[in-house]
């Protein structure tokens, strides 16, 4: 069993949901991060989404596009992405991370080699936002290869028949966008999630994380009602634009506790 | 013989083209595609595209012959397709119209559209207003700056410009705003891309409008000189005007076909826009091709004089018949472009575009070269109107 499927095993059987941040690797400045990603851990992260920043982020909203945007002023490359992933590997060896980024960068280093270096690395998962599945099989196959999982995105307008297709190539748990727009965009309709959450569980057999539009640890709570993990990205990119750098890991570190316990306290609840 | 038959049922021109997005746009484009495979076939709205070209672009665009310049030049003759001729002064609006047309017809009563230079730009709230449509540009914040008419022209025909301040602040950053856009109001929004980029079915799309430039050209070469022409010749930015000139002509291997892209300040510099001369295939804006990018597969900041041939990618059809070898593509640097433009202004009363210079500028490059029995057909893609400003600052001018 690899890490990710490890991680949601041990959350399922202590009746627990996953939190999934997302940070952007580099930002506000390449020696933060693997720090951030610890206190993550610390604050009650189950598995780090760690972005690769491009030049042309399209499917990002404004917050995230310039946490790329300050991630390329240090020229952070996939090589320094995974030199990041190294060094958070030397303290932790249980915690999942999914690299979340363009497909450009990949094509520009080659399926293989990138392959092989993210699996050094000790990456778990890719998510690549432009690979739609009729794009992507010789990636797939690249990845499953080397042990990692391809994790897919899913809308709420995708078709049945485009549910099935993903369901036969994604490993690890899918990653359900809970709204039509770009990330960082703020109404959330809960009772739209649960609906298109009962059709995807009828076609998946992988856990189903969430994100999109979740700003604090009420909504947190009750998408985590619903789903099996929660992913949270812009929030936390903002926590990091508006604390000064000092203060970053401090406040970063309270939001994470903050969502955790609000998720937690939902499930003593019920 | 074999029939050229491309983009195929994914849209791809062999590796290029196909739909690089986002699930979230996915049943955007479903939609898109499904529709226009219907319309593309309909003999109502293929009706309505050519009244609308005649009535209101004004086509047929005439071929004239630049035989002064082409004397001067002392080899093959010059003939240019007059795309500067159509209402809006360019080939742009041949496409603006199809696709209001389909989005007529898809109940979207909302376009959006990017724009560099402004001429798209320009071209879209041109049809919206002709068809009462709701429009938004979205446009470079460096560029709005930079093309202060075109930004008061879009205002004047009634759309919204939005200057984008992500990225560098140019096309290629108003080309991802306005995907953000139409994947947020995709219910009622229209997104009428100006090239033959972006995902399935779009560079298809684009061309399949832009080919009346290559048909009619097909009829009035064989009407006016018996024959066609020896080699087309036609700027290539994101390639609309050339896919559209040369698309006609592909099966015809007796007719040459050369792409000019912007060598800024020579290829080998690092300020020029020669997507296909000097970049390396990747993915951006939904589909692969060549892109000007780094080591790291980041997209790096292209130059050209002209506004319209400053973007980092290429249509991926282009991409494709350079591949085959069926098109060829080569680089024209700014003070080429520049020196054509004054040669057409002087010699035969007409001023092009900067863009279409870039095309110019390979002819003169070309003609001497050849026996005067020759026939270049050169893509005067648009006029040069908006370009006074450029024009006058390079020779020191301020007006």
């Amino acid at each position: 069993m690899n890490r990710i499927a490890q991680t949601f095993a041990v959350l399922q059987s202590n009746r627990k949901k996953a939190l999934i941040p997302f940070i952007t690797a580099g930002d506000p400045d390449p020696a933060l991060t693997v720090d951030l990603m610890h206190c993550m851990v610390d604050e009650g992260s189950d598995i780090i989404e760690l972005g690769v920043p491009f030049s042309d982020p399209m499917a990002d909203g404004p917050t995230i596009q310039r946490s790329s945007e300050r991630a390329l002023k240090h020229h952070v490359s996939l090589i320094n992405v995974f030199d990041m992933v190294a060094k958070f590997r030397q303290k932790n060896t249980y915690t999942p991370v999914v690299l979340m980024g363009y497909a450009n960068p990949v094509e520009a280093m080659g399926y293989e080699n990138f392959a092989v270096k993210a699996k050094d690395a000790g990456v778990d998962g890719v998510l690549t936002v432009d690979y739609p599945p009729e794009e992507c099989e010789e990636w797939v196959k690249c990845l499953e290869q080397h042990g990692m999982d391809a994790i897919f995105l899913l809308s709420p307008t995708t078709t049945q028949l485009r549910i099935e297709h993903v369901a036969k190539l994604a490993k690890g748990y899918i990653y359900y966008v809970s709204l039509k727009g770009v990330t960082g965009a703020s109404h959330l309709n809960l009772r739209d999630v649960e609906s298109m959450l009962a059709k995807l569980r009828a076609l998946l057999s992988i856990p189903i994380g969430v994100g999109f539009g979740i700003r604090d640890g009420a909504t947190a709570a009750a998408v985590a009602e619903l789903a099996d993990a929660v992913v949270i990205g812009s929030r936390i990119i903002e926590e990091i634009e508006h604390s000064s750098r000092s203060e970053i890991l401090n406040n970063v570190g309270n939001l994470i506790a903050s969502m955790r316990m609000a998720i937690d306290a939902k499930r003593d609840q019920n | 013989m074999n029939v050229y038959d491309l983009p195929n049922k994914s849209g791809h021109f062999g590796p290029y083209g196909g739909v690089f997005v986002a699930e979230t746009l996915i049943s955007a484009l479903d939609e898109l595609r499904e529709q226009y495979e219907q319309y593309r076939n309909d003999d109502a709205f293929q009706k309505e595209f050519t009244y609308e070209l005649k009535h209101y672009v004004g086509r047929p665009s005439p071929i004239y012959h630049a035989k002064r310049w082409s004397e001067h030049l002392g080899g093959a003759q010059i003939l240019l397709k007059r795309e500067d001729l159509n209402h809006t002064g360019a080939h742009k609006v041949n496409n603006t119209i199809g696709q209001a047309l389909l989005a007529r017809r898809m109940g979207k009563n909302r376009v959006i559209a990017e724009t560099g230079a402004g001429q798209h730009g320009v071209a879209t709230a041109t049809v919206a207003a002709r068809y009462g449509m709701q429009c938004v540009v979205y446009m470079g914040s460096e560029d709005v700056r930079r093309q202060a008419t075109n930004v008061y022209r879009m205002k004047l025909l009634g759309a919204e410009v939005v200057p984008v301040e992500s990225g560098s602040r140019t096309l290629k950053d108003a080309l991802n705003e306005a995907m953000r856009d139409w994947v947020t109001h995709v219910e009622d929004t229209f997104y009428i891309i100006g090239t033959v980029a972006g995902p399935h079915p779009y560079p298809m799309m684009v061309r399949d409008f832009q080919t009346v430039i290559g048909k009619e050209a097909k009829i009035q070469m064989q009407e006016g000189y018996g024959r066609q022409p020896d080699v087309l010749i036609a700027c290539v930015g994101g390639g609309s005007n050339a896919i559209g000139l040369f698309y006609p002509y592909i099966d015809d291997n007796a007719v040459q076909m050369v792409g000019v892209e912007a060598a800024g300040k020579g290829l080998d510099t690092n300020q020029h826009a020669a997507t296909l001369t000097k970049g390396k295939p990747g993915v951006l804006h939904g589909n692969r091709t060549y892109l000007i990018q780094d080591d790291n597969g980041q997209i790096i900041e292209t130059h050209s004089i002209s506004a319209g041939l400053d973007y980092p990618g290429v249509g991926p059809e282009h991409a494709w018949l350079k591949d085959i070898h069926r098109a060829e593509y080569v680089g024209i640097t700014d003070d080429e472009a520049l020196e054509a433009f004054h040669a057409l202004c002087r010699l035969e009363g007409i001023m092009p575009a900067l863009e279409s210079s870039h095309a110019l500028a390979y002819a003169a490059k070309l003609a001497p070269t050849l026996a005067k029995d020759k026939l270049l057909l050169v893509n005067l893609s648009g006029r040069g109107d908006k370009d006074m400003a450029t024009v006058a600052q390079m020779s020191g001018i301020s007006l």
